[in-house]
């Protein structure tokens, strides 16, 4: 077969024309400049709060209870009693949430897929996590504050774990739906019952898209304020115990952000920075757990 | 055909493992399998032939109930394992299934290491020491003729074994529970002609010590591991039944059924 070389080698070799270039790259210059614009917000709130929250980061900020307003400047300020209370809180919070949230991923996933049952409690816990959080307060509030007439961590916890609940549940309907149907088939067909199917081979298999989901709900939890105005208050000092009013991080720079001294504006700050780099550590915890389930 | 002289039929070779009596198999409303009677021998191997939409899967998943995991199912008949009616009312599914072991088109290791994999299924019905477990799981592999090649990697992942050796990996894992009937859905169909053979030949060696059931589309296949075959196809409205039922030699040579004569010959299906 005879080639006919003039028909190939001019095309390979011919320029696009000056329109379909021009275009080309002025997409491509555009594409860059708008994925700028759009990143630059978050960049300016990461290097404000660096700027005004790292001065006064120090090992007190971890130790210290908040300073008196009006004392000796070089007296060791910080805001320990936050930190410990965003803890027992998110703490409070996972430890009804999580176990509950899973059950409920595990009911809508193995027993009630493809069921009127189980899209009506899809559906209620999509709107859940769709409900603004401040409602989630005054829920909180109503059933654990009025009733119990104390502001509290226990109510803080509740409140948050309630935020949590949807996301940790519906991660986990969705990463079980992921496991293959025939491991459930290959379990049943060894005389597996439901419950050794589910607790040994589907929830095993899914384990890394879970963690992902509940570390999520974890931060996404830890940086709420709404519901703890209503339900842990704040206080300046360490908390009593579950029962009395509890300070947390979030509730902490609300307060201090808007308080007319400047020591608490600076305090404000480094919570900021503080609560944006516990979130941060939390989500790359969680990317880590997305990469070991696909490696 | 008629119960009765099936029984006859089937007294003279053995107690059937599994005896199928008149049993029709719907999908939610559509029938999906009518009429259909078998008497399964022990100790042979059982292969069940037909083109695609024949029934003959569905029969396989009706003798160990697996169907019923995957969506609504019907059975109506009576399906007798030594003379116990699984559907039953008060069938245990997990003792059925225990006995009825499975293994499927697609080789489907658990996520878990070798030797996990074939433990499974022994864990879960009793508490078993280290020693007596790491015996079982040495002899199931030797069974499925897979123990020379993996006695090494019993810790690694079982999703690390080639195509042919996750089914005999599969084939070990029923083994290990020790059931009496061995059903096998296409057990060859995602495999390489080299593992096809592996498997033929355990199927050889697995029926002194098990009852097989073997659904295949390749009739080759069916010729040479099995002892007795039936052959299933579907009528205009799709709904699959058995037309023909004896040995293998019979089947493919000297078939009572045209239809059976012209399948085997190859001129439809």
């Amino acid at each position: 077969m005879t080639r006919e070389p003039s028909l190939i080698e001019p095309t390979l070799n011919e320029p696009l024309s000056p329109f379909r270039n021009g275009f080309n790259t002025g997409m491509t210059v555009l594409a860059f400049a708008l994925t700028a614009l759009a990143i630059l917000p978050l960049f300016t709130i990461l290097w404000k709060i660096i700027q005004e929250g790292l001065p006064q980061l120090n090992w007190q900020t971890f130790t210290s209870l908040p300073a008196p307003v009006g004392s000796d400047p070089n007296e060791p300020s910080g805001f320990a009693n936050a930190i410990v209370g965003t803890f027992t809180m998110v703490g409070l919070a996972s430890l009804f949430s999580i176990p509950l949230g899973i059950l409920t991923g595990i009911f809508l996933s193995e027993f009630a897929r493809g069921s009127k049952l189980g899209d009506g409690i899809r559906f209620a816990a999509v709107l859940l996590s769709s409900t603004p959080s401040v409602i989630v307060g005054v829920f909180a509030y109503g059933l654990l504050v009025l009733t119990t007439k104390q502001f509290s961590a226990i109510a803080g916890g509740f409140a948050l774990g309630v935020i949590m609940l949807p996301i940790v549940a519906l991660t986990t309907e969705e990463a079980l739906k992921l496991v293959p149907m025939h491991y459930r088939l290959g379990s049943s067909a060894l005389g597996g019952t439901s419950f050794q199917t589910i607790f040994k081979i589907i929830l095993p298999s899914a384990i890394a898209p879970i963690t992902t989901g509940v570390l999520l709900a974890v931060a996404r939890a830890a940086g709420e304020t709404a519901p703890l105005m209503f339900t842990a208050l704040f206080s300046q000092f360490w908390q009593e115990n579950l029962w009395s009013p509890t300070p947390s991080l979030p509730v902490l720079i609300y307060n201090y952000a808007s308080s007319p001294f400047p020591e608490q504006n600076a305090l404000a700050w480094t919570a900021s920075l503080v609560l944006v780099l516990l979130v941060l550590l939390t989500s790359l915890a969680s990317r880590f757990f997305t990469r070991k389930r696909s490696s | 055909m008629n119960t009765t002289d099936l029984q006859t039929q089937s007294r003279e070779i053995t107690q059937p493992a599994i005896k199928v009596e008149n049993v029709s198999f719907f999908y939610g409303t559509k029938k999906a399998l009518e009429g259909v009677f078998i008497d399964i021998p022990q100790y042979k191997v059982t292969a069940m032939i037909g083109p695609s939409g024949c029934g003959k899967s569905t029969l396989l998943k009706a003798l160990n109930r697996i169907g019923e995991i995957e969506g609504k199912v019907k059975v109506t008949g009576k399906v007798e394992f030594f003379g116990q009616d699984i559907y039953g009312s008060n069938v245990n599914l997990n003792t059925l299934r225990r006995q009825v072991g499975m293994v499927f088109q697609r080789p489907n290791p658990f996520p878990a290491s070798i030797y996990d994999n074939i433990a499974y299924g022994v864990r879960i019905f009793r508490p078993i020491g280290r020693a007596e477990l790491d015996n079982l799981v040495e002899s199931s592999l030797r069974g499925a003729a897979l123990w020379d090649e993996v006695k090494d990697l019993l810790q690694k992942s079982a999703l690390g074994l080639s195509g042919g050796q996750q089914q005999r990996l599969c084939i070990a894992r029923a083994l290990a529970v020790k059931p009496k009937v061995l059903l096998m859905d296409e057990p060859c169909s995602a495999l390489d002609p080299i593992s096809t053979l592996k498997v033929e030949e355990l199927i050889h060696t697995l029926k002194e010590n098990f009852t097989i059931v073997i659904v295949t589309h390749n009739m080759q296949q069916a010729t040479r591991v099995s002892d007795y075959t039936a052959f299933f196809n579907a009528d205009a409205s799709r709904v699959g039944r058995l037309v023909e039922f004896g040995s293998t030699a019979q089947i493919f040579s000297d078939a009572t059924q045209q239809e059976t004569r012209d399948y085997v010959a190859g001129r439809f299906g």
